[in-house]
């Protein structure tokens, strides 16, 4: 028989495994993904994988010389940042008439935004592709930071309003009291106090913007085509290249590791919102 | 300064009326009390005022201007939250210039005016910290520092001392009585703590059911309460209430007998007062004392004593199933179970009609 102090140990180390198991379990690809970038082609092909080999540079020499990295990212930062920027503005006044001024259909119309997540994109690209036709914003920079903005706005009035609910009402009527406008209750008194909530909105909204690949690969060519095309561009028809398409891959997610990494803090109170107070 | 008036202010959620045609008048420099149960009305009735609420229909005047539809700053009150409602990414000292810098005071005027507050609410030494490093004493003196430094004419207090612990409450209450002194202003409190009512109030406004039960100086309503419900809503033990018929009445009194079989004569107009129609005698626990069985209009069995030292409140249950309260002296002995005979001092009982209306007294005197 086990002591409960030994039995506490022996579960403490179980979970510890198992914890550790499903960590590496996530990083491996991203691990070997990094690490192939480093490979030859031949290295990358070869069975069984090899752990040992000689690093190269080559890789990302030739995609420096293929194609400009530079102009992918910019697009990048661009529509993240600008979906973010767009997307709060109008998320932020959303929430705070939903969080404060509740009426009997607040609930249902949080509801029916985020159930239109729920939807396959795929089903609205051809009247979304014919629109954006139509209005000449194919391949524009414009056009994607309308439609990033469209999708993750449900999430982040979703997320906002969540934050905005913690706040007692009592302190924004005290505001009015004190005579504070509409903008200066909102500027001067709700977002100072809602920093951390809105800041894990930011980040998970400029996240989701990186990441997307569905609406980036279907309406942008070159103009406007973010990181998330740069990576497809190099599936090309001549057979897949692992190296290249690994080098590539590392360069379009290391800036968003880095700065996932960085605000890693805001991010886990981010992604677990409601769950714990 | 001014007096403020409200005109049959009615205040609707879609079908619930919260506030059915409330008429008030409070004067300037008043101290005024709005107290009732929860759900009568009197939140809402302090939030109309302050302009948090929009009224469904009714005026609200203070002095000769309308405010009913102005924006809540534009209304010259200032309110005390019962949350205390500090920003807490303030320091104590931004909490209190907020309002004068929203205004665009100058700062010279905004610091003379902080200083001061801090000074009257003993401040000083906490200017710089945030709310969080405050205790709950302290939160409060902010949260009313605050509203002193804008001068408003009328203060709202939103039952502002529940969140204080027993002890700090009564010596805030005290405080308050001074600031009411010291300022001069006009103050209107919400409460649900009728001790808070009487021991503040110049003029005490009883609410329930959205509606207005009685207005009047605390002594006022303690002795001569229009209802049953005024009447058992204040006092602390609460009145006791007897069942019982009219026997006969004149314009010199009347006489009742209660179900107990007990028959009093009650220095009460009987006057237009029906013969067998149904009363409730009305009698708090100072007019009761507890005497020897066999001597007695009541005997009864003792539930409980509370001993407090100067006094000994005694629940007694009657033969016929009823509670009185009673106050009995410091040294009263009595233990569970005993029998006790109890005496009315009749010149003091309360009588109400089957409605619950008080039925008027011979004389007003009150004491």
């Amino acid at each position: 028989m086990l002591s409960l102090k030994q039995r506490h140990r022996l579960n403490n180390a179980l979970l510890g495994t198992l914890a550790w198991g499903v960590a590496l379990a996530i990083f491996f690809p991203i691990f070997w993904m990094i690490l192939t970038s480093f490979k030859t082609e031949i290295d990358a092909f070869a069975t069984p994988p090899q752990l040992l080999f000689t690093p190269t540079l080559e890789n990302y020499a030739l995609i420096n010389e293929r194609s400009d990295y530079f102009h992918f990212a910019w697009n990048s930062v661009v529509v993240s940042f600008g979906s973010t920027i767009i997307g709060m503005l109008v998320a932020v006044p959303a929430a705070y008439s939903m969080a404060f001024f509740e009426t009997k259909r607040t609930k249902s119309t949080l509801l029916w935004m985020l159930s239109t997540k729920m939807l396959p994109p795929v089903g609205v690209l051809v009247p979304i592709y014919l629109l954006f036709k139509d209005l000449g914003m194919l391949d524009t920079r414009l056009g994607l930071v309308i439609i990033y903005t469209l999708i993750n706005l449900p999430i982040m009035v979703w997320m906002a309003y969540t934050y905005f609910k913690e706040i007692p009402k009592d302190i924004l009527e005290a505001a009015r009291m004190d005579g504070a406008t509409l903008l200066q209750e909102i500027w001067r008194v709700l977002l100072p106090m809602s920093k951390g909530g809105l800041a894990s909105t930011v980040l998970l909204s400029l996240i989701l913007s990186w990441n997307e690949a569905f609406w980036s690969l279907n309406l942008t060519a070159s103009q406007a085509a973010p990181l998330t095309a740069l990576i497809a561009s190099y599936s090309s028809p001549e057979g897949l290249f692992w190296a290249k398409l690994s080098a590539v891959s590392t360069l379009a997610c290391a800036p968003i590791l880095i700065f996932g990494w960085i605000s890693q803090k805001q991010l886990v109170r981010g992604l677990s919102f409601g769950a714990v107070k | 300064m001014a007096d403020l008036t409200i005109k049959n202010l009615k205040k609707a959620y879609g079908d619930i009326e919260i506030l059915k045609g409330i008429n008030l008048e409070i004067k300037d420099h008043e101290f005024v009390v709005f107290v009732g149960p929860s759900g009568c009305g009197k939140s809402t009735l302090l939030r109309s005022i302050a302009g948090l609420e929009e009224v469904t229909s009714g005026q609200i005047f203070l002095g000769d201007k309308e405010i009913t539809e102005l924006a809540p700053a534009k209304r010259d009150l200032a309110m005390v939250f019962q949350s205390y409602a500090l920003y807490p990414h303030m320091s104590v000292r931004k909490n209190m210039s907020f309002a004068l810098e929203l205004a665009g005071k100058d700062k010279s005027t905004i610091d003379a005016q902080v200083a001061e507050a801090a000074r009257i609410l003993e401040l000083e030494p906490l200017l710089d910290r945030k709310p969080k490093d405050l205790s709950g004493g302290q939160r409060q003196r902010v949260a009313i520092g605050r509203s002193i430094v804008r001068h408003p004419e009328v203060f709202l207090f939103d039952e502002p001392l529940s969140n204080l612990d027993a002890a700090l409450r009564v010596q805030t209450r005290l405080e308050l009585a001074q600031l009411h002194h010291n300022l001069n202003a006009t103050m209107i409190y919400v409460t649900h703590d009728q001790v808070e009512a009487m021991t503040l109030a110049d003029k005490v406004v009883v609410l329930n059911g959205g509606c207005i039960e009685q207005v009047g100086s605390p002594m006022e309503l303690y002795h001569h309460p229009v209802n049953q419900f005024v009447a058992g809503f204040l006092g602390m033990p609460k009145m006791s209430f007897l069942p019982g018929q009219v026997l006969s009445g004149d314009q010199r009194g009347i006489n009742i007998e209660l179900q107990s079989g007990a028959q009093m004569q009650l220095p009460i107009s009987g006057e237009g007062v029906a013969k067998g129609s149904d009363v409730t005698l009305g009698v708090r626990p100072e007019h009761i004392t507890v005497t020897d069985k066999n001597n007695s209009t009541f005997r009864g069995r003792l539930d409980v004593a509370e001993h407090l030292g100067s006094d000994t409140y005694c629940y007694v249950k009657t033969d016929t199933k009823q509670t009185l309260t009673v106050r009995a002296p410091g040294t009263f002995l009595g233990q569970y179970g005993d029998t006790v005979g109890l005496n009315l001092d009749l010149s003091h009982c309360h009588l109400f009609d089957a409605q619950g209306k008080a039925i008027h007294k011979l004389s007003r005197s009150a004491a």
